[in-house]
């Protein structure tokens, strides 16, 4: 053995040495990173890139337009870093074609950094504040993130340079057991939901001697509606997925692995192959890894839209070719996987975590979160919040934390009402619940879960009976029909939020929506069903009142039920002057009284909720009622 | 469904070559499928037997599979793909109105094909860009934060941009689909 060592890590030394001539950020050259991610690109990136280029090739300065993944910042999209010699790399938000333009004429031509539209800077210096100066920043800790944003994920070289696959080497000249056992030790959970012990299943899978033939497979199926921690990771660092999932192939000895992505993430998908490739020239993947002799070869599966798919065995099912229907465990994959071999699933998460739990080691690692869930967690931030994106704190962090300080708080200074967290799994905690700190098994005492990490913020204006009607729609479709209780029990308690929600919900309503859950969560398989009815019970658990006042008052206290409210402007508010509303109404709903005023004619309404946006704050006639018979009761008494 | 003249061969030329290009397992059935969908837009009838013939299966286990996924369809798209994001961060900030008013405006269910051919409408569960919801991805571009009135302003951009074929985005070149390696 005292051969072997080092012999991988030579060889890194040695692409590494030549991957540093092309370091992304470096002092001698100014370099403009685009975030394009499909986030990023949704918000008008490929324009703003495209105005980079026109301008510095019209200039004919010495400067690179170089295409990142996403930083995280997502409110600001499309965000834009520019690093020039001489002054701190230094983060625009909300860059059009125009403020490209003038940052081409005043930065890179001139000498004026144009401070007032910069966000953010990356490294400390005397002119701009970094993100640690914000309360964002300070409770922020970014691990799995730190390079999202920051390096070109479509250029190996980037990754290599700031020390990436060196966890690789470190591995291939460690012996396989020694990994597992490093891994244990790091007490890293597997960050796809459940929370299992990463080292245990590694453990487990390599239990079957007899057999050599095993599997490991990158779970990117990220189903969730409201969630997109996988797809933003490997559309900006994918090289990092795809070196923890060598190291976990070399740790349990299989020569296959597989990257399981959602087909409906096309440009993570193209990235992957990009990186897989690239992988591969290097000498990082495929016969004889780093001069070793560990081959090891990884190839794509797309999924085609299953929730489901998510559950292991329902995702190894999909592979074989199969519908994709989970089955009874044990076996679990770890001893009859795919092609009924031995085989690792993990998070893209989790993989992520790996090369740096080996390059930075155990203690490093179980410095950061609790005793219990070490590590960071990551949140899609999304909903009512202030600053929406992607961010990464130390698990135990509380929810308050993250909503009030990472996320800036809600919108438009409105009331805080819940978070929903864990996805249609998950469920929605109030304001009494906000100090819990998260962590995988404080969460499943409130009621919710950790899930994959999405977090959607909800206010005031959003109905809670609509949220469980909404989730449980998406579970009802979703599941695939294989146990009675799941595929009926959600038919039926759908049936039922859509009756309350309507208006036409009965008193004992609510008790069956509660023997129904604890039905399903019995008499179901899978993850998928035993959670299904997690939104409603935490919904009547801590938001009874709202299902009250659905059922007995025919009413939607939040006014979101669009059978249960209607629109309508009040007279003394209403301007003869103005006419917004009346061209935003995309029915034409909205007719000029003979007084001048406006009114809605309710029976062509679509309740688009266009109007109260379009009438000017001065104004601010338009208002919503609810019950609706309430419009008949004002029209009356504003006669 | 009726094929239309030369629909036919179109079909068996296109399913043939993927055939050719797969070993014929039941693991490439999925891919497979993909690969059909993305060169002809859905999973024709035809196409199914073909695979199943291929593969030595029985052709309803071909259609299972291509029920029971999302992505696959049994019948064409129109010319341009209407994808109406319903996430939670879309639903509750309006997605549902959105889809009302692409409903409304093209006069057709979700799931449906305008009678010309020109535009499908479909829901999708997330496309992950909650941060700009709600959101609406029209071929392969996403939009977001799209409003009833912004529905009418995308679907005028179409008509106007019919004559003069002008893509301005060029950047979404089709994925390669099960050709990772060999």
């Amino acid at each position: 053995m005292g051969e072997k060592k080092n012999h991988a890590e030579k060889q890194y030394q040695e692409i590494k040495t030549k991957a540093e001539v092309k370091k992304p950020l470096t002092q001698d050259k100014t370099v403009v990173m685009v975030g394009t991610a499909t986030c990023g690109k949704a918000a008008g990136a490929i324009d703003v890139r495209e105005t980079f280029k026109e301008e510095i090739n019209k200039r004919k300065l010495n400067a690179e337009v170089v295409e990142v993944g996403c930083i995280g910042h997502c409110y600001a999209e499309p965000l834009v870093v520019i690093s020039k010699p001489g002054f701190p790399s230094l983060c625009y938000g909300n860059v059009d074609e125009g403020l490209s333009s003038r940052l081409v004429e005043d930065y890179l031509v001139g000498d004026d950094p144009c401070y007032e539209y910069a966000l953010v800077a990356l490294e400390p210096n005397e002119e701009f504040p970094t993100f640690t100066d914000f309360p964002r920043g300070m409770f922020e800790q970014k691990v799995i993130l730190e390079q999202c944003g920051l390096i070109d994920p479509e250029q190996i070289d980037h990754y290599i340079a700031v020390d990436g696959y060196h966890a690789l080497a470190k591995a291939l000249d460690m012996e396989p057991k020694e990994v597992i056992e490093m891994i244990k030790e790091s007490r890293l959970r597997g960050r796809g939901g459940a929370g299992f012990p990463t080292g245990k299943k590694w453990d487990f899978c390599c239990m079957n001697v007899q057999d050599p033939v095993r599997y490991v497979i990158c779970n990117a199926d990220e189903g969730d509606p409201g969630a997109f921690m996988d797809r933003s990771i490997l559309e900006s660092n994918p090289h990092q997925v795809i070196e923890g999932l060598i190291i976990c192939g070399y740790a349990v000895g299989a020569s296959q692995g597989f990257i399981y992505v959602r087909s409906e993430y096309p440009q993570a998908v193209r990235r992957i192959y990009t990186a897989l490739e690239q992988a591969r020239e290097k000498g990082l993947l495929g016969e004889g890894i780093l001069n070793t002799d560990f081959s090891f070869d990884i190839e794509v599966f797309q999924g085609s839209g299953a929730f489901v798919c998510g559950e292991e065995t329902a995702l190894i099912h999909s592979m074989e070719g199969k519908t994709g229907m989970p089955r009874h465990r044990p076996p679990f994959p770890a001893e009859v996987g795919f092609r009924g071999k031995p085989t690792v699933i993990n998070n893209v998460k989790t993989l992520s975590y790996i090369p740096h739990i080996l390059n930075k080691g155990v203690e490093w690692f179980q410095s950061i979160g609790t005793p219990d869930s070490p590590g960071t967690a990551v949140f899609a931030l999304v909903g009512k919040i202030e600053n929406t994106g992607l961010v990464e704190v130390p698990m135990g962090t509380t929810l308050r934390t993250l909503v009030y300080d990472v996320g800036g708080g809600i919108r438009n200074e409105k009331e805080f009402k819940a978070v929903q967290i864990g996805g249609p799994s998950g469920g929605c905690l109030p304001e009494s619940a906000l100090d819990i700190p998260i962590d995988f098994d404080s969460l499943q005492e409130a009621g919710a879960i950790m899930g994959s990490g999405g977090l959607v913020v909800l206010d005031e204006d959003d109905c809670m009976v609509e949220i469980a009607r909404f989730f449980l729609d998406f579970t009802q479709k979703e599941s695939c029909g294989k146990c009675t209780f799941c595929r009926l029990g959600t038919r039926h308690m759908l049936d039922i939020l859509m009756r309350i929600t309507t208006g036409q919900g009965e008193k004992k309503d609510i008790e069956i929506l509660g023997d129904l859950a604890v039905d399903i969560k019995n008499g179901s398989l899978c993850g998928l069903g035993k959670t299904a009815p997690n939104p409603v019970l935490t919904t009547l658990r801590y938001f009874m009142d709202e299902y009250e006042e659905h059922i007995q008052g025919k009413r939607c206290p939040s006014l979101m039920c669009p059978e249960l409210i209607n629109f309508y402007i009040v007279p003394k508010k209403c301007s003869k002057l103005c006419s917004a509303c009346v061209g935003s109404c995309p029915v034409e709903a909205i007719y000029t009284r003979e007084d001048g005023l406006k009114a809605i004619d309710l029976e062509k309404c679509v309740k688009c909720n266009s109007c109260p946006l379009a009438c000017p704050p001065e104004y601010d006639a338009i208002i919503k009622v609810s019950p609706p018979e309430r419009v008949e009761e004002l029209e009356k008494e504003n006669a | 469904m009726e094929l239309l003249e030369g629909e036919k061969e179109v079909i068996i030329s296109q399913v043939s070559e993927i055939l050719g290009k797969h070993k014929h397992n039941c693991e490439n059935l999925v891919p497979m499928l993909q690969e059909v969908q993305n060169q002809l837009g859905y999973v024709p009838e035809l196409a199914m037997e073909m695979i199943a013939d291929s593969l030595e299966v029985p052709a309803v286990a071909v259609y299972s599979i291509v029920t029971f996924y999302n992505q696959l369809r049994l019948n064409p798209p129109g010319d341009h793909q209407i994808r109406v994001c319903m996430g939670t961060a879309c639903h509750m900030i309006g997605g549902q109105i959105i889809l009302n008013s692409f409903e409304r405006r093209l006069q057709i269910e979700e799931g449906e094909t305008t009678e010309d051919r020109k535009f499908s409408l479909e829901r999708v569960a997330c496309v992950g860009c909650c941060a700009i919801a709600p959101v609406v991805v029209i071929d392969d571009l996403v939009d977001g934060k799209v409003t009833p009135t912004r529905v009418d302003g995308i679907l005028l951009s179409f008509e106007n941009s019919n004559n003069n074929e002008g893509k301005k985005e060029q950047e979404q070149k089709p994925v390669e689909r099960g050709e990772g390696q060999e």
